[in-house]
């Protein structure tokens, strides 16, 4: 039995949405390994819009590091086992950008033209773009008032799911100033298998990001293999920076709610 | 013929560890670049350009042989000499005879990345010939001794000191000169080699098959004056350069200028359509070489044909965050950035070229900023899936995809593997090859501290 159970207050009375509506939240290897509380996180901030949330134990991973590395017919089969398990839900719905892309932009065009599975696929969405554009979520007001963030978006939620002001949105909802990063729309380096195919390079990359950072609190991402990636870098240069996972910003935002009352 | 694989990744690293000045240097340029191409993208309707282009280049592919010949008859028609080579030893040799033949023993060059390709100027100066190029950056590296290191900006990895001294020992330029001085010294020793030169040798931008006219854009120059003063003018081009009409060079031409440097049309276009009539200017003799080199076979492989849309604009180059960290010498050939990596194993083969389409995060910078719609990221995967096929992989890299495609298969597992190796790989880590690699130069998260 494997489960992110929360501890969360019930609070959806009050942003109820669509009180019927059940999203299949999909951890995500990376963050399933090694971000566990981002997931819990991302638990929170569903339930808080109102919805009711599940994890198929079945869900395991995407396929894209298969698919990306020149085994399209292994990443295929990860995929649609992934949407099959998933298919219940109104809504499936990850906190990574690049496994939504791989299961919402990538996956279909592996699939027969005709495949039920192109209907699963069309319900994915990254977390932030879900909470931000599909149920309208909005954090506390001045939750984050005086907080400087700096928002990094994988490349694949960047360009595949175009998801870039999704996260600022609603930082800014909460109050957040969102500072400007000359560098913001390049790639952290990350890559999956280039971070250790290529490792000196993929290092490189990730110091251009952080020495082009402005001063600020935190900087955020939805994406767990981005901020693996600028986090791993950040702490093995001691730069003494805080890197989260977006969500978690987020539902620290929303605890501030819970707290008033 | 070479078949050892290109090892990007211990240049590149090596690069990076000893020559950290040229990394600044590659990555002023290239972000400046980028900047200027959004900007000159942002001023047309890019989006419906690059659509046309897209078209236009597509249709010239799946035409070639109709374009090719058409090309061959106007050109003649127009007293231009036409020859064909089919690997890029054919086209030195022809370009040897003619220079045999005509007592040709001074040449200079326009920049043309072809001629880097097919290796011509060793082969001339092999040959007893005087090559020079006449491209500021691109003479610049001859005086080195090294290659361009990028499609359109043969010198961005040099840091201005080391081209200041290099100008100073060569050509007696004040220590620390201005970019302005050295290039007053370059165009007054060039301006003696253009006046001495039997033969210019050029690529070409685009042919356009009507009219038989040879398209060359720049900005110096160079190649006016020396497609002008010198009496012979060779074009080497790839089969591949055609537009159906001289008038498609009316949105073609400002289309790569503006993908190149972001201006709208470079600052010069010649459009030469044969050699001097009555006139007392321009080359007694025009030759143009179309050279095939790998391309026809290319051209027979439907899914990876379309990188011969390519104009040759540097644009992905500027675009793409791995290039940006190394510049082009860690390819190890011509051609380098997403478009080298998906031209090296069409073009070298699968087991030399590989290895560079590993040089990519797939990140996609490349696909958003061509202005042909070469679909870089899917043929970097494309490639990666046919090395795959091949057995090329990195040792090890199969079988882990197949260990952990056979764990996700079982959910249980998998996700007691998750929590296991989330757990203890920040410890045992150093000691396992992926993540060993990881750890080289980042940490892993610790999954208890995690907020």
């Amino acid at each position: 039995m494997h489960s992110y159970s929360t501890r969360a207050p019930d609070i959806r009375h009050r942003y109820a949405y669509n009180p019927s509506m059940r999203i299949c939240l999909v951890p995500g290897c990376l963050a399933e390994t090694f971000y566990p509380q981002a997931i819990r996180d991302s638990r929170i901030l569903l339930e808080a819009s109102g919805a009711e949330v599940f994890v198929p134990p079945q869900v395991t991973c995407c396929g894209q590091p298969a698919w990306s590395n020149g085994h399209p017919a292994v990443g295929r089969e990860l995929a649609t086992a992934l949407l099959d398990a998933s298919a219940a839900g109104d809504y499936i719905v990850l906190p990574s950008g690049s496994c939504a892309a791989m299961l919402r932009v990538f996956t279909p065009p592996l699939l027969e033209t005709d495949s039920p599975r192109r209907q699963i696929s069309a319900k994915v969405h990254e977390l932030i773009e879900f909470l931000d554009t599909i149920v309208h979520y909005r954090p506390p007001t001045n939750s984050l008032a005086g907080r400087r963030i700096v928002v990094h978006h994988g490349c694949h939620a960047r360009r595949e799911l175009a998801a870039v002001g999704t996260v600022e949105h609603l930082l800014e909802a909460a109050g957040a100033t969102v500072l400007d990063w000359k560098l913001a729309a390049e790639c952290c380096g990350f890559g999956g298998s280039f971070a250790v195919n290529l490792p000196e390079v993929s290092v490189a990359m990730a110091d251009r990001k952080l020495d082009a950072l402005p001063q600020c609190d935190c900087v955020v991402t939805p994406d767990p293999g981005c901020l693996m990636q600028l986090a791993g870098r950040a702490e093995r240069r001691g730069l003494g920076l805080t890197i989260r996972h977006a969500a978690s910003l987020l539902r620290e935002a929303e605890q501030m709610r819970q707290n008033e009352h | 013929m070479n078949i050892e694989p290109i090892d990007y990744r211990t240049a590149a690293a090596r690069l990076l560890a000893e020559r950290p000045d040229i990394r600044e240097a590659i990555t002023r340029a290239t972000l400046a670049k980028e900047d200027r191409r959004r900007e000159g993208y942002a001023d047309i309707d890019s989006e419906a350009w690059r659509d046309w282009a897209s078209r236009l280049r597509r249709h010239v592919l799946a035409n070639l042989d109709y374009y090719l010949e058409q090309a061959g008859r106007a050109l003649e028609a127009n007293g231009i000499r036409v020859h064909w080579a089919e690997d890029a030893q054919a086209t030195c040799a022809t370009v040897l005879s003619l220079c045999h033949e005509r007592g040709v023993r001074r040449v200079v060059k326009g920049k043309s990345m072809l001629s880097e390709e097919i290796e011509l100027n060793p082969a001339l100066e092999a040959a007893g010939i005087e090559v020079t190029e006449t491209d500021l950056g691109e003479y610049l590296i001859q005086l080195a001794g090294e290659r361009p290191s990028h499609i359109i900006g043969p010198a961005y990895h040099k840091p201005l000191s080391e081209s200041q001294a290099l100008f100073a020992e060569r050509l007696g330029t004040p220590a620390g000169a201005e970019p302005s001085a050295l290039a007053a010294a370059a165009r007054k020793h060039l301006r003696q080699r253009f006046l001495a030169a039997d033969m210019m040798i050029t690529g070409a931008n685009a042919i356009a098959a009507d009219t038989g006219t040879i398209a060359l854009v720049e900005n110096e120059g160079n190649i006016r004056i020396g497609t002008t003063t010198a009496r012979i003018h060779v074009a080497c081009v790839g089969i591949e350069k055609l537009v159906p009409r001289l008038t498609d060079l009316g949105t073609l031409l400002p289309l790569l200028s503006r993908a190149a440097t972001g201006q709208r049309l470079g600052n010069y276009v010649s459009l030469i359509s044969g050699p001097r009539g009555a006139e007392p200017e321009g080359p007694d003799e025009v030759h143009v070489i179309f050279v095939d080199n790998g391309r026809s076979r290319l051209l027979a492989d439907p899914p990876a044909a379309s990188t011969l849309a390519c104009i040759r604009c540097g644009a992905c180059l500027n675009a793409c965050p791995v290039f940006r960290q190394t510049g082009g010498h860690p390819y190890q050939w011509a051609y380098s950035g997403p478009i080298g990596a998906v031209l090296a194993p069409g073009l070298l083969g699968l087991e030399r070229g590989w290895t560079l389409a590993q040089a990519s995060t797939l990140c996609g910078a490349c696909d958003a900023a061509c202005p042909v719609r070469i679909p870089l990221s899917g043929l970097l995967r494309l490639w990666r899936e046919r090395a795959a096929q091949a057995g090329l992989e990195a040792p090890g890299e199969a079988p882990a995809i197949r260990a952990y495609a056979r764990l996700a298969r079982r959910p249980h597992r998998f996700h007691m593997a998750t929590r296991l190796l989330g757990r203890f790989a920040p410890w045992f880590g150093p000691l396992v090859p992926p993540l060993s690699r990881w750890l080289r130069g980042r940490t892993l998260p610790l999954r208890n501290r995690n907020r």
